[in-house]
């Protein structure tokens, strides 16, 4: 019964957006549109060596940048969604869950634990963008209050990585109820005093936007990375005119005082090491 | 001139026809046998459509332009109001209305979303749709309220957070992010009543509380069923299955733990009686601001917290050490 799932595509409007992994030794930047040698931005982590575009990257990828080479340790892979609303479009929630639960071999889009930075002991949270495109439901929240209470419990920092396309709609107001309880676990880490970084990539929208990923006492982000609160088809729709040049991309953020900092992929490590040295 | 919606057709036709009857100014006892049967057949028809609306339906009627909003209620139960305008660092956001008044003789501080009722008004108000200033206008006046211990009570009503380049610009996400934060902490009691649309994040970033209440035909939702429609369906007319499946109506989320009360709405929605409307409304706020004025600050925060850790559904192993 299991075999010709594993076969079926997987969400295509999940997956249409982000470069499928193409299997040949040449892709083509998301970006710039070169042609790029495969083995060339796998060297330099995912980053396109022509215009410095950073390619999404899966939880390990990311986990691997981050922390000291086997110091990860997983916490409640175990946390499972429901479907409390029996929630079916063209597909049911629960056939799409189950699909992406084959595809990711993740029970749902966010991966916590501990690690160390250069020896520091410090909490992650990583969205999976590849699961229903990092979306927030009952899950995501859960985890992300779970690492903050053993974050607060151990007085250790919280890094918290962000991809996603916002609040999950198969969960409904229980995924919106999501940004409320993920915000009041911030607050409590501001009350211990306890640092939370904020760390945005490519792409963080909607609700995940409008509660944790602005929310960090410092707020850094991959260049180039698009963020914002509504989607940009949604605001051309509204004014109905072209958005500017850049619009929602980091450095446009930055101009606008929204975050800290842009950080090169290769540079993270090393600046959340010393950031997390003053705080 | 009242306003009907396109479900609402066999009650305009019953109105109209008593309208005609009345305004002969005949009184034969046979017109007026006959305006009290059409009457009665009016109550008869409004008790059986308005209890069997669809999720759609009850979408439209929260949307009605003539339901009554913050400034209907604020009239109808409070004295003393005294307006409080911008947030100090841009602009002051017509769409989001605040200030101090006065509730049964204890100060409150009010803050709700205006839509506003005519086309000018609506366009002055940007349609309930606030722009970053307009969250960060209610997140000082909720600081405001809690300097001098005074309860903060919301009225939820916005198609939801305004979606433009200069509401990007200044941080639209930041704006209700800080709110969310804060209200979660707030050392004064709140709460919320959604009155007609809670349209997502730009409902919620007024409407962290200890107590939230919706009106019977007020909706609550994580998008738009026009947004979700044209997202998961690909098809923008599936209105009607989208509004369903979001289950996004004040007995669906009493089902699911969302909110603490539903405040029942006269025959024919919120509109159709204004002033019974509000006094449903100003009871059922009176109970639970009484029943949150004797908790204790640390009781009151603890409750807080634990209401919003619980949201939510999922499964866990049973933990085996």
């Amino acid at each position: 019964m299991a075999w010709f799932k594993k076969n079926e595509s997987a969400d295509s409007e999940d997956s249409r957006k982000r470069p499928k992994a193409a299997e040949g030794l040449w892709l083509k930047c998301n970006h710039c549109r070169e042609i790029i040698y495969r083995k060339e931005v796998d060297r330099n982590n995912k980053v396109c060596p022509k215009c410095d575009y950073h390619f999404p990257i899966s939880v390990q990828e990311r986990v691997a940048l981050l922390v000291d080479l086997g110091s990860f340790k997983e916490w409640e892979a175990d946390l499972a969604p429901q479907d409390p609303l029996e929630f079916s479009d063209s597909r049911s929630y629960r056939e799409r869950l189950t699909s992406q639960q084959d595809k990711t071999g993740r029970k749902d889009a966010m991966v916590i634990g501990e690690g160390a930075i250069n020896g520091r002991r410090i909490a992650l949270s990583v969205f999976d963008f590849g699961f229903m495109g990092g979306s927030m439901g009952s899950v995501v929240g859960e985890k992300i209050c779970r690492a903050v209470d053993r974050s607060l419990a151990a007085r250790i920092p919280l890094v918290l990585v962000t991809t996603s396309g916002g609040a999950r709609m198969q969960e409904g107001i229980l995924s919106l109820m999501q940004m409320a309880k993920t915000s009041a676990a911030v607050a409590r880490m501001g009350e211990a005093k306890v640092p939370f970084i904020a760390l945005l990539a490519d792409p963080t929208f909607g609700g995940v936007t409008a509660s944790v990923a602005m929310l960090g006492d410092v707020i850094i982000s991959e260049p180039k990375a698009l963020i914002g609160f509504a989607g940009p088809r949604v605001i051309e729709q509204t004014i109905k005119q072209q958005l500017p040049e850049g619009f929602q991309r980091a450095e446009f953020l930055l101009e606008h005082g929204m975050i800290d900092a842009i950080v090169e992929r290769k540079h993270l490590k090393e600046t959340l090491s010393t950031l997390l040295s003053h705080m | 001139m009242k306003d009907y919606l396109e479900f609402e057709k066999p009650l305009r036709e019953l109105e109209e026809r008593i309208e005609k009857l009345a305004g002969s100014g005949s009184v034969k006892p046979a017109v007026e046998e006959e305006i009290r049967k059409l009457k009665a057949r009016l109550a008869q028809t409004e008790v059986e459509l308005y209890s069997t609306l669809t999720p759609w339906q009850r979408t439209q009627l929260a949307r009605h332009p003539q339901r009554p909003g913050v400034l209907d209620y604020l009239n109808a139960f409070c004295r003393d109001f005294v307006e409080l305008h911008g947030d100090r660092t841009f602009g002051d956001d017509q769409a989001v209305l605040g200030g101090f008044a006065r509730f049964n003789n204890q100060s409150i501080m009010i803050i709700g979303h205006m839509k506003g009722k005519t086309l000018k008004e609506r366009m002055q108000r940007n349609f309930g749709m606030p722009n970053p200033e307009g969250y960060r206008k209610a997140l000082r006046l909720m600081r405001l309220a809690e300097k001098f211990n005074r309860p903060v009570v919301t009225f939820i009503d916005t198609p939801g957070a305004y979606p433009g380049v200069g509401a990007e610009e200044r941080g639209q996400a930041e704006a209700i992010a800080r709110n969310l934060l804060v209200m979660s902490r707030l050392a004064v009691p709140i709460v919320s009543i959604v009155t007609g649309e809670g349209g997502s994040g730009g409902a919620l970033a007024l409407g962290v509380a200890d107590r939230v209440l919706m009106l019977e035909h007020s909706v609550y939702s994580v998008i738009s069923p026009e947004g979700c429609a044209a997202i998961l369906w690909s098809d923008p007319a599936k209105v009607q299955d989208a509004a369903r499946a979001l289950k996004m109506t004040a007995g669906d989320l009493r089902g699911l733990g969302v909110i603490d009360d539903v405040i029942p709405e006269p025959a024919g929605g919120a509109h159709r009686d204004v002033r019974m409307t509000a006094e449903r409304v100003a009871k059922s706020l009176a109970g639970h601001l009484s029943q949150l004025g004797e908790l204790s600050l640390q009781d009151l925060l603890a409750q807080r917290d634990r209401k919003y850790r619980s949201m939510g559904v999922f499964s866990e192993p049973p933990a085996s050490a």
